[in-house]
């Protein structure tokens, strides 16, 4: 099946007609008309539609569903539509939303604002000895996952709609295509997901209702997979970001005020964006100390397809911009690096912006003096520096960066999530794990099962993953934000200690070995499985305000800080990156091989954010939707790796255990940054730091353009 | 989908005169893609590889011959290609990836006519020719006369390319380089592709300069202006500074989606600085 749009922005459609020299007979057209129930994908709101009803805001929306039993037949069906439409003058940038260039959303095309306040910025100003600003830019973001989006559905003979595909939330499609689809039953079913990042959390839910109302209209099942072109252009982004900071010290270093002010590019509809946009602002100070801040974010509105939940979740964007003005700040002020963020960073019994006070598990320190004692960090500079003064091939740089992350859900997140997860003992003598948390590549089944293995004291194969199938397994929430091992994990480690009892209740002990778990499947679960099913509780010492934005936005805080080691050639100003050394906390590694996967692919993500995915624009338009042109990092460009895992323990995660999928991806754009300017001397403050940028910057210099 | 797979020559310049539509194949390592985004759909398909005789590199007198459907692999790891023509040997090196290099065949490189295409300024300084032939016979182009536009070449329909022909230098350079400017480390397109060659006399005066350039303008060039105002002169600073100056006269560097023109402009006036100047 095919999707139809008109690649325009912003504008009405007029009309809309079937050539009749194309074969109809054989397709089946689906338009707005077709939807049972309301004509939206809902999310956090219900903004979006499924089909375009009149008019489109942004140039990959979809108009009209084609499918045909022939998928060559399908493209040329598509190319006998015609649809008239009146434009009308885009909203392309964050500065034409906020100038109000045309009004796409309430009076202001403001998706969503907030604002932290502690202290008094006013106050820290006037008590500050320097006062440094800094504007910070970051662009969009492709998540590159290995399969594109794709999606299946058929119509049960009792009149229930199955889904399946590449996905993160079945629960999420689920809950659309309810509205979608009122009154009927709803099965969703993840298919072997390849990666997502992110990329597969909302765009599913469209793919599925797109789908799902041509089983339902063509009574056959019907699939689409988007290409590599079409799933680049129409799917979601990282949010592009402009943060500005200003931000005062006392002569020493100390930070007396961090005024912080964050827009985000949330593209045609509101989809994920608030909650994006909470966790960019809810880390904007960095892992720093500051008694006075005043963080005031937007989202806004533009003619670009939504933009939507990327690794790091808005985080890396504002952690770039508070850890690249640390450059600017030594920069103006002559202060080292180093030395400031030794000064500042969060210890034990800090205060967060959010009045959020550290109680435990706090690595900030220990993370950066490991990562600055394993790099030689101190040495490396100043052998770098005598390297750049003499004639060479290249010149040397490092730089640093240091971050943290709060896993799970954000605020009440959790709480309103109320997860469910189980285990069971089954007849045939294997425990099953039960949720709806999804495997792409991650390793979530292994790690759950070893959560629950550990728990009953089994060997990992007595232990089995059932497919994430919403008629099968409980709701577990989403897998996103570096929430399963760490909230999933908890929550089946409780069912697990029920299990446990129950059994050793009824036979004296549990049994640990693969005779003893038959025999006692065989006796207790006659009549169906042992089933423990358990509900995500907050730690009652964990308090958000949601109301006031003030508390424990996160339950507790991984950090990491990176060191990049890097070479700018002479001639081409090609980046090359050498080495890489991290030193990452993650509360405790309950499979440490699963953990630095995580972490060297985060960094080498962050590494092509920071360095070559240029996603370029034109008319609302991804127009480098290829591989070709749209350039991530290959094996080839990954550098040599030190992964160092810290393990600082966080006694409400399973084990100790801490979330670690999104962190790493913070770090390493502003270590980039940092590492250019000791090379070149250039502070670029927009990401991605691409040769041109840097040329342009050298021949600035010089003063000579060419 | 028709696909027509000749066993020789003769065969092959038959099927595409009964087939003038017909896309030439032979590795298709950009072919697929373009076929992939459906552009080609319903084109019938004349498959080369299975032609022998086009394969391989031959001496001939004065120089090498290599077959059209000889891959970059082949030619990146052949002795006689490193020895005479090391700057070709670079440039197949540097092409796309590994699985690339195996498949992708020079004169398959040269029929498809992109702008960036990694070997042609390493052929443009040695001087290749190119044979091609059809049912009306064959034809010697001059490497710089093969191309006439962004993917367009100077074939006429139905004439194929059969080998590419190198003379052998009539002396050792005194220097020579080659060097890609990509956007990655590996599967990248050129930003500024650059082959250089220089022969200096006893004094160090410049005896002959060639120099050229892809991705700098539609079709690969000589930089015609830059190699007269050197002949002849020592490579002194301010020489050097008018030669890099007087580029312009010979490439139009664009900006697109890749790079810009004030980058590819002024890294291959950076290169062309760094093999002029010691």
């Amino acid at each position: 099946m095919a999707r139809i749009a008109v690649g325009f922005a912003f504008g009405a459609i007029k009309k809309i007609q079937f050539d009749p020299c194309c074969p109809w007979k054989d397709a089946v057209v689906a338009d707005t008309k077709d939807i049972p129930g309301e004509n939206c994908v809902a999310t956090i709101e219900a903004d979006q539609p499924l089909l375009a009803p009149g008019r489109v805001m942004h140039p990959m929306e979809p108009i009209l569903l084609v499918a045909h039993p022939d998928r060559n037949k399908v493209w040329q069906a598509a190319r006998h539509v015609q649809i008239t439409y009146e434009e009308r003058d885009p909203v392309l940038t964050i500065e034409e939303s906020l100038a109000r260039k045309q009004l796409l959303r309430g009076t202001d095309n403001v998706f969503k604002e907030y604002l932290i306040e502690r202290g008094s910025v006013k106050d820290g100003f006037l008590e500050a000895a320097h006062i440094v600003e800094g504007e910070y830019r970051t662009p969009p973001q492709e998540h590159a996952y290995i399969e594109p989006n794709g999606m299946a559905a058929w119509v049960e003979e009792n009149g229930a709609i199955v889904v399946a595909g590449s996905m993160q939330c079945p629960y999420y499609v689920q809950k659309a295509l309810k509205r979608i689809f009122p009154g009927r039953n709803i099965r969703v079913i993840q298919a072997v997901t390849g990666g997502a990042f992110g990329g597969k959390e909302d765009y599913p839910s469209m793919l599925a209702g797109h789908v799902a109302l041509l089983a339902l209209k063509s009574r056959k099942p019907v699939k689409m997979l988007y290409d590599r072109s079409e799933d680049m252009a129409a799917t979601t982004k990282r949010h592009p970001s402009i943060v500005r900071h200003r931000t005062g010290l006392t002569k020493d270093g100390r930070l007396t005020a961090q005024d912080i002010d964050i827009v985000f590019d949330g593209g045609a509809y509101i989809t994920l964006s608030p909650v994006v946009l909470s966790r960019g602002t809810l880390h904007a100070t960095g892992p720093y100390a500051c008694p006075n801040v005043r963080v005031r974010s937007r989202a806004v509105a533009t003619n670009t397809p939504p933009n939507g939940a990327f690794r790091g979740f808005g985080a890396p964007q504002t952690l770039f911009a508070v850890e690249a003005h640390w450059e600017k700040i030594a920069q103006e002020t002559g202060l080292d690096p180093l030395k400031l963020r030794r000064r500042n960073l969060v210890k034990e019994g800090s205060v967060m912006a959010t009045g959020q006070v550290l109680k435990e598990s706090v690595s900030a320190s220990e993370a950066l003096e490991r990562c600055v004692a394993r790099a030689s960090y101190e040495a490396a500079r100043l052998s770098h520096a005598s390297v750049n003064r003499k004639p060479g091939p290249v010149w040397k740089g490092m730089g640093l960066a240091l971050v943290h992350h709060g896993p799970g859900f954000t605020g009440s997140g959790e709480v309103m999530l109320a997860s469910r997860a189980a285990v069971a003992l089954n007849r045939d003598g294997m425990v099953s794990v039960l949720a709806a948390t999804t495997e792409m590549g991650q390793g979530e089944a292994t790690v759950l099962t070893q959560i629950v293995a550990e728990t009953l004291g089994l060997d990992m194969s007595l232990v089995r993953v059932e497919t994430p199938d919403t008629a099968k397994v409980p709701n577990s929430g989403p897998t996103v934000a570096s929430r399963t091992t760490m909230i999933i994990g908890n929550i089946l480690m409780k069912a697990s200690l029920k299990l446990k009892d129950k059994v050793a209740k009824e036979l004296g002990a549990f049994p640990t070995t693969a005779k003893g778990l038959k025999a006692a499947g065989r006796k207790l679960c006659a009549k169906g499985p042992l089933h423990f099913e358990e509900e995500y509780q907050k730690p009652p010492e964990i308090v958000w305000n949601e109301a006031a934005y003030k508390g424990d936005a996160y339950g507790v805080y991984g950090y990491e800080a990176i060191i990049v080691d890097l070479s700018v050639d002479r001639l081409t100003y090609e980046v090359k990156v050498d080495r890489v050394f991290t030193s990452t906390d993650v509360g405790r590694a309950i499979h440490p091989d699963l953990v630095r996967g995580q972490i060297a692919g985060g960094t080498v993500q962050g590494l092509g954010w920071a360095l070559t995915e240029n996603a370029v624009f034109s008319r609302g338009s991804m127009a480098n939707s290829q591989f070709t042109n749209y350039v991530i990092p290959t094996f080839a460009d990954a550098p040599a790796m030190d992964l160092d895992i810290i393990e600082n323990p966080y006694p409400r995660g399973p084990y100790g255990a801490k979330g670690i999928g999104e962190l790493p991806h913070n770090a390493p754009a502003p270590a980039v940054v940092a590492a250019v300017r000791q090379a070149t001397g250039l502070l670029i403050t927009e990401l991605p730091v691409l040769p041109e940028k840097i040329c342009h910057g050298m021949l600035m210099k010089k003063g000579r353009t060419s | 989908m028709k696909v027509l797979r000749p066993r020789s020559a003769d065969e092959a310049l038959r099927l595409f005169s009964e087939n003038p539509l017909a896309l030439p194949f032979s590795g298709g390592t950009d072919l697929m893609v373009a076929w992939n985004m459906g552009s080609l759909n319903g084109k019938p398909v004349l498959d080369l590889s299975a032609i022998r005789e086009w394969i391989g590199i031959r001496k001939m007198p004065g120089g090498l011959a290599v077959g059209a459907l000889t891959t970059h692999a082949e030619l990146r790891d052949h002795p006689e290609i490193r020895r005479n023509f090391p700057l070709l040997a670079a440039a197949c090196a540097a092409v796309g990836s590994v699985q690339i290099q195996n498949r992708g065949t020079l004169g398959g490189n040269i029929a498809n006519a992109s702008p960036a295409g990694d070997t042609f300024p390493a052929l443009a300084v040695y001087e290749a020719r190119v044979r091609t032939i059809s049912r009306h016979g064959r034809r010697n182009i001059p490497f710089l006369h093969m191309f006439a536009g962004v993917k367009k070449t100077a074939l006429n329909q139905t004439e194929l390319i059969e080998a590419v022909e190198l003379p052998f230098l009539h002396a050792k350079p005194a220097r020579q380089v080659f060097r890609k400017v990509g956007t990655r480390a590996a599967q990248a397109i050129s930003k500024t592709v650059a082959a250089g060659l220089v022969w200096l006399e006893k004094g160090g005066a410049i005896k002959e300069f060639r120099f050229a350039l892809g991705s700098m303008a539609p079709t690969v060039r000589r930089l015609a202006a830059a190699e007269a105002f050197l002949k002849g002169r020592t490579p002194s600073s301010s020489a050097i500074e008018t030669a890099a100056g007087l580029l312009t006269k010979d490439v139009h560097p664009i900006d697109d989606f890749r790079s810009t023109a004030e980058y590819r402009l002024e890294v291959s006036r950076n290169i062309l600085r760094s093999f002029l100047g010691t």
